[in-house]
């Protein structure tokens, strides 16, 4: 059997007693008036149905007081509808002016049924909208490693050797900044210390940023000190790259020249 | 006596191409191959249900969710960053395989074998400065990418774990460039590598242990070559597989890209 959700029972219990409470026959009647205001039921089928009634009401009784209780009936007086129904009774009952045999039944409110809660999103095609622009940037990338290759060669110095320390030596680009550093503090602290408390702060990020908002006017401090570290950052990594020549000794290099390979 | 039995004019080349691309189109190989929404199939058309299929029906493009939020096809907001670092890695792999053909880690061998790459080998020299400045361009773009994201505030719930595995990314690009730096055995690498791992060896405790380990002795030597060889080629490029693959379906699963603003 299926399963009926807790909510849709609650919601079913209350609008039983609530038609319980209600005198049937007055509900029926004073639907139309007061749903006017609040209701949900487009004003053109309350005007149409109040219309019927009042053309039926001239003439068969007992199809009038069936039309009044069906045209009108909302899901919450179900009670009524069902009491009403059978007093309808024999066959024409569904009969309208112009022996059409469909007529409107009950109008169901969509909030009675189905509450949506998510908000629709602005969302276009990923094709080609997405995809056109990535293919475009992996072009343009391509082009750019492609052509840059052409004209610079990689580096390939001497054959290794263990014997000839050249001078400076230098580590990769992105570490020059923690060479830098061992010109100042001592190789635990800057080799393993400050990059080591430098990760666990980076992935400790979203964890310290209690702030919710996400615009620049609000994160001002996270962006300051982001910025501050970034710079201080790719400082350190300019001064070891271009500013260090034999025996890690500042130098300019435009009076002695490059000391940096890729 | 020749006579003529049939009116119809001869078909032109033009309709015999036309008659031949359509047979291909609507044989059951062809059909079998290219799926629904895919622009060689017979009768496609620019349509909504089309553009769904084409990212449903493919298994690349099925990374992507078939709509994306508008704001995030602006390359004014991502500037590409996160693709392009993605875009990086294969292009890496691709070039990288190529190289793999013409190389061997062994000290005797790694230097003359690069050489040999540049000197003899028809492209050579192209494709290993395409990977050398691809993995320099990918370190900037790993980079750069993350600082969009701090800058954008994307690292905030329900997206901070992501984030998490952002840094780890970032952390395995800059070991998979620096295993990479040792491979030529030139002298650059060397002693770029021995001034990297000297600074290791400060770790506290156990910090002589994993120098150890990842040089294969006290000093770097044939050893090393091997080790950071296989941790460049197979290793750290499985691992960073796994958790790109974590970080791009985190993303569809934390709702898309973050934003706007």
């Amino acid at each position: 059997m299926t399963e009926i959700p807790e909510h849709l029972l609650k919601r079913a219990q209350a609008a039983r007693e609530k038609a319980v409470s209600e005198p049937a026959a007055d509900a029926a009647a004073d639907a139309p008036a007061e749903s006017a205001g609040e209701s949900r039921i487009p004003e053109a089928l309350l005007k149409r149905s109040q219309a019927a009634k009042a053309s039926k009401a001239g003439g068969d009784a007992s199809a009038a007081e069936a039309g009044g209780g069906g045209g009108v009936a909302v899901a919450d007086k179900v009670g009524a509808l069902v009491t009403a129904a059978p007093a309808g009774g024999g066959v024409p009952v569904g009969a309208g002016p112009g022996g059409h045999t469909q007529r409107l039944l009950t109008v169901v409110k969509s909030g009675s049924i189905q509450d949506v809660k998510a908000t629709p999103v602005d969302k276009v095609h990923t094709w080609p909208h997405l995809l056109a622009a990535e293919f475009v940037a992996a072009l343009a990338m391509t082009a750019f490693t492609f052509i840059f290759s052409i004209f610079v060669n990689a580096p390939l110095l001497q054959l290794a050797n263990t014997n000839a320390t050249p001078n400076p030596s230098k580590a990769p680009w992105y570490f020059l900044g923690l060479q830098e550093m061992l010109t100042m503090f001592h190789p635990m602290v800057a080799g393993v210390t400050l990059p080591g408390v430098g990760i666990i702060l980076l992935i400790l990020a979203p964890y310290l940023d209690r702030n919710p908002s996400i615009k620049p006017e609000d994160r001002k401090f996270a962006t300051s000190i982001m910025t501050v570290h970034l710079m201080f950052w790719a400082v350190l990594v300019m001064i070891g790259s271009f500013f260090r020549g034999p025996g890690f000794a500042f130098v300019l290099p435009w009076v002695d020249g490059l000391f940096f390979e890729l | 006596m020749s006579k003529i039995i049939d009116d119809k004019p001869r078909p032109t080349i033009k309709d015999r191409i036309n008659a031949a691309v359509d047979a291909t189109q609507g044989s059951q190989a062809w059909s079998s191959i290219f799926r629904p929404g895919s622009i060689f199939r017979k009768g496609y058309t620019d349509s909504p249900r089309n553009r769904s299929y084409v990212i449903m029906n493919s298994v690349l493009y099925h990374l992507h969710p078939v709509k994306v939020k508008r704001h995030a096809v602006k390359v004014s907001y991502t500037l590409c960053l996160g693709g392009l670092s993605f875009f990086l890695f294969i292009l890496l792999t691709v070039t990288g395989i190529f190289l793999m053909f013409f190389y061997r880690p062994e000290a005797t061998a790694a230097w003359n074998d690069i050489r040999n790459l540049q000197t003899s080998v028809t492209f050579g020299l192209l494709v290993r400065n395409m990977h050398r400045w691809g993995a320099h361009l990918m370190v900037l773009a790993v980079f750069l990418h993350m600082a969009r994201v701090f800058y954008h505030g994307a690292y905030k719930p329900p997206r901070e774990f992501n984030w998490v595995i952002g840094v780890i990314l970032l952390t395995l690009t800059l070991l998979l460039s620096f295993t990479g730096y040792l491979l030529p055995w030139d002298q650059l690498a060397l002693w770029a590598v021995t001034v990297g791992t000297n600074m290791m060896g400060y770790t506290p405790v156990f910090g002589a242990e994993v120098r150890f380990v990842l040089l294969g002795g006290a000093e770097i030597g044939s050893e090393t070559l091997l080790r950071w060889y296989v941790l460049h080629v197979l290793f750290l490029p499985f691992v960073i597989v796994i958790f790109m693959a974590i970080h791009f379906w985190r993303v569809r699963k934390d709702g898309g890209i973050s934003g706007p603003l």
